[in-house]
């Protein structure tokens, strides 16, 4: 039986009198694949950005590997082991590629310059970023700096990788590439949870998908049961 | 100090008007930098420019008042020129928006400072019309005619403002462009040129408060500065983004400059509004009112 | 290495170039662009590495030029107390500044500043042991050998303060300090999620750079054997501080240093063949202008034409 990695029990969060998230509870256990869907709005990156760290939830509790975290400041909680990329690219735009593996390299597992540079170029080469090594952030294409984004988080060790939106506006054969990719991540045993709008890729990846809707949970299960759901089918197609 | 609750009452009295005022002075600052997020700390000086320019429309025998509101459409164009011009510039590159917007505000603030003390000198600058000089006599008090003008024209201004962003179509524009610009861009509308448009109204609103800055009392080239401590105390205080939290904010910072004023001299006025922004910035930098 | 060698080589020249002939007024003049030197390195270890914009140089500069005066006028205290005290303040100032408002965005920082600008006036304006508003007169003590009058000592002082901040901005720069900061100043929320503890080296960076600006205040009252709270709190200095930067460049520690020069040597033009006014308005100019139209700096020019004739 595999051990709960994260549990975000009763989470709200409000923002003014709008309440993003309203009692969200969720588990997600070791060297899972989750995916989490919902309509534009819903709350999907406000609860990415509770766990990660970038907000603070109001209420409920977050438990990342036995610790509570809800009280941390994210830089904290990415040297627990938590990753995200971000759902329009952040690169550090004044940096190389390379260089920006180096930041969560020093900072969050602690590597000198040389021996970091040595891993980022392994989790390039597996990108396929190598040859961009040397480049500037700023000049990449949209499906590269999404791998960046990745390749970024991973640079970080994590145990828990969240992916937001990684895919969305990519053509056909590059959202098979970060598939491929986020595949290939789980199989060396990291827990990555998948927000998405690309169904088909939620669907291929996930192994239990969660469904939000105006910052409550309304559906949880497998791919195939989530995808009869009336309830979603209502929030994404409207009454 | 001497104290006495008859003081407290007319410190208070005073405050009230005042604050009124601050409001008024603040709320383009409240609509550029509240709602739509430009780091416009040059605004006190172009509603110093509108002073002068007061000024200079009063030497050829305009009302204060009248000459303000002839400026307004003027100083809407010239709003509108500037959002461009840092759109194009800053906005649009997004990525290093945040230094470079705020260092060009503060060369442009530095810029109208220099030339007005160029061309007007360091001297203060005052105006003449009949409501200046006397007072209401209000039981054992005087209120300073000018006092209640600045108020009457504060409350009109706050009240239309308020009114416009909330009934017109474009003033309800204005506030979702500052909630959300994807949706209202989805909607039809170019929120570029909404933005526009309110950060003119913005500038316009500043001629006439800068009209009434010089009616309350003489102006110097270098009062920008503790304006921008003044207008952003306002602002950060009522919470970004609120009109009506502008009023409130403004009375808060009114009262308590002029307790500060009529019990501790005007050596230590100023420095109020500076310090109520940083403990507002420390405690509850949210705002009492705000989004 | 090569960086140290040219620091020995600069301050030897200095130490020269003190001793020497040369004009008296070389050494007035060279003064007031160290000054600005250590100012525009100071303001740029917070502005251009990570990204947050003061606009109340002058308030930490006055900070620590009043300290020193305070400990001169008290305990009689040599030059290097007083410049240590002055950067003990500056670092003060910069703490508390920063603690309130470096978890808030830059904007509020940059307002914070002007805030403090104004207190710190209206505190010296109301404090009598310092002159308050009309000034103190200082009495200086008989100039150290082997240096004939206080300019040529004064020079010597600040061009190894310039070499000091220099030196740190550099060691910043090319430290993993330097690339955290970066990280803040291209994507302050991606940094924290990387691992970054973005509020400690804001705090770091403003520490260091208050401290900086408060030295680079120590010496300047017995420069004027004078000290009076309008021209010590003056805006001169914090467009100073912030145009050479941006117009030199705010990469690299090389940039305020090209950036200051520039600056004053044009002001010194200006003064001299139009007036002592327009000076000022140049510089607010020439800000604008770099700001919108060369964001990157004269570095950034230099690195674009360099790019552009090697091809």
């Amino acid at each position: 039986m595999a051990e709960k990695l994260l549990q975000v029990s009763n989470v709200s969060k409000h923002f003014g009198g709008f309440a993003a998230l309203t009692e969200v509870s969720l588990e997600i256990a070791e060297g899972e694949r989750f995916g989490l869907i919902g309509p534009n709005g819903s709350g999907k990156t406000t609860l990415i950005n509770c766990i990660s760290g970038l907000l603070r939830n109001e209420s409920g509790k977050i438990v990342f590997n036995r610790k509570e975290i809800g009280g941390l400041p994210a830089y904290q909680r990415s040297r627990l082991g938590i990753a995200r990329s971000f759902q329009v690219p952040r690169p550090f735009h004044t940096m190389s590629v390379l260089e920006n593996l180096l930041v969560p390299s020093a900072y969050v597992v602690h590597l000198r310059d040389s021996e970091g540079e040595t891993r980022a170029m392994e989790i390039l080469k597996g990108m396929g970023l190598a040859d961009k090594a040397q480049a500037l952030a700023s000049q990449l294409s949209q499906v590269e700096l999404r791998k960046l984004e990745l390749a970024r988080a991973m640079a970080a060790k994590p145990r828990l990788l969240i992916s937001d939106e990684a895919m969305a506006g990519l053509a056909g054969n590059e959202v098979d590439e970060v598939l491929k990719i986020l595949f290939d991540l789980n199989a060396q045993g990291i827990t990555i949870i998948m927000i998405e709008h690309i169904m088909q890729a939620v669907m291929r990846f996930s192994q239990r998908v969660v469904c939000l809707d105006a910052g409550k949970i309304i559906c949880e299960g497998t791919p195939a049961s989530i995808v009869k759901n009336a309830d979603v089918q209502k929030a994404y197609l409207g009454a | 100090m001497i104290f006495s609750f008859d003081l407290l009452f007319e410190a208070v009295l005073f405050g009230v008007l005042l604050g009124c005022f601050y409001a008024a002075v603040s709320i383009g600052l409240s609509v550029s930098f509240g709602l739509l997020d430009v780091p416009n700390v040059a605004h006190p000086a172009v509603m110093i420019v509108g002073s002068y320019f007061t000024y200079v429309l009063c030497s050829y025998g305009f009302d204060p008042i009248v000459a303000g509101v002839v400026l307004m459409p003027v100083f809407f164009v010239l709003g509108v020129l500037l959002y461009r011009f840092y759109y194009e510039s800053f906005e649009k590159r997004g990525t290093e928006a945040g230094v470079r917007g705020l260092a060009f505000f503060f060369g442009i603030a530095f810029i109208l400072e220099i030339a007005l003390i160029l061309g007007f000198g360091v001297d203060q600058r005052s105006v003449q019309a009949e409501y200046i000089g006397s007072s209401w006599e209000l039981g054992e008090y005087r209120i300073p005619y000018r006092m209640l003008v600045a108020f009457g024209v504060a409350l009109v201004l706050t009240a239309s403002l308020t009114l416009y962003l909330s009934k017109t179509f474009t003033g309800r524009a204005i506030k979702a462009v500052a909630q959300d610009e994807p949706a209202l861009r989805l909607m039809g509308a170019n929120p570029v040129r909404i933005k526009q448009w309110a950060f003119g109204i913005a500038t316009g609103v500043s001629a006439l408060a800068g009209a009434m800055v010089i009616i309350i009392g003489p102006v110097e080239p270098a009062m920008d500065r503790i304006f921008i401590g003044r207008t952003f105390c306002v602002v950060v205080l009522a919470g970004l983004g609120s009109m009506t939290g502008t009023l409130g904010a403004g009375l808060i910072l009114g009262i308590s400059e002029s307790i500060v004023l009529m019990f501790f001299g005007a050596s230590w006025a100023p420095a109020v509004a500076f310090g109520l922004l940083l403990i507002v910035l420390g405690i509850r930098p949210q705002g009492l009112f705000g989004r | 290495m090569k960086f140290w060698i040219s620091c020995l080589v600069v301050a030897l020249a200095a130490g020269g170039l003190a001793i020497s002939g040369i004009n008296e007024y070389f050494f007035f003049a060279a003064f007031v662009v160290l000054t600005y030197i250590v100012l525009a390195t100071a303001w740029n270890i917070l502005g251009g590495y990570a990204g947050y914009v003061n606009f109340g140089t002058s308030a930490f500069f006055g900070a620590g030029a009043y300290a020193a005066v305070v400990l001169f006028q008290a305990l009689g205290a040599p030059l290097a107390v007083q410049i240590a005290a002055g950067a003990l303040t500056g670092a003060a100032l910069g703490f508390g500044v920063g603690v309130m408002t470096l978890r808030l965005r830059g904007i509020f920082f940059a307002i914070a500043t002007v805030a403090v600008v104004f207190i710190m006036e209206t505190l010296m304006i109301n404090w009598r042991y310092v002159g308050g508003a009309t000034g103190l007169q200082l009495q200086r003590p008989e100039v150290m050998a082997p240096f004939t009058t206080y300019a040529r000592m004064l020079f010597v002082v600040m061009t190894l303060m310039a070499i000091t901040a220099v030196g740190i901005a550099r060691y910043i720069q090319t430290s993993w300090l330097g690339r955290g900061l970066r990280a803040v100043r291209d994507s302050e929320e991606a940094a924290e999620a990387n691992g970054v503890p973005t509020l400690r080296l804001k705090l770091i960076a403003c520490v260091v750079s208050g401290a900086l600006m408060g030295a680079a205040g120590a010496p300047m009252p017995m420069y004027l054997s004078f000290i009076e709270p309008a021209s010590t709190f003056s805006l001169n200095y914090a467009i100073g501080a912030l145009a050479a930067p941006m117009i030199g460049g705010t990469i690299h520690w090389l940039g305020p240093v090209i950036g200051a020069i520039v600056l004053a040597s044009l002001q010194q033009i200006v003064t001299v063949t139009i007036s002592g006014e327009i000076n000022v308005l140049v510089v607010g100019v020439l800000l604008v202008l770099f700001v919108i139209l060369a964001p990157d700096g004269i570095l950034g020019l230099f690195r674009k034409w360099l790019k552009s004739s090697s091809r």
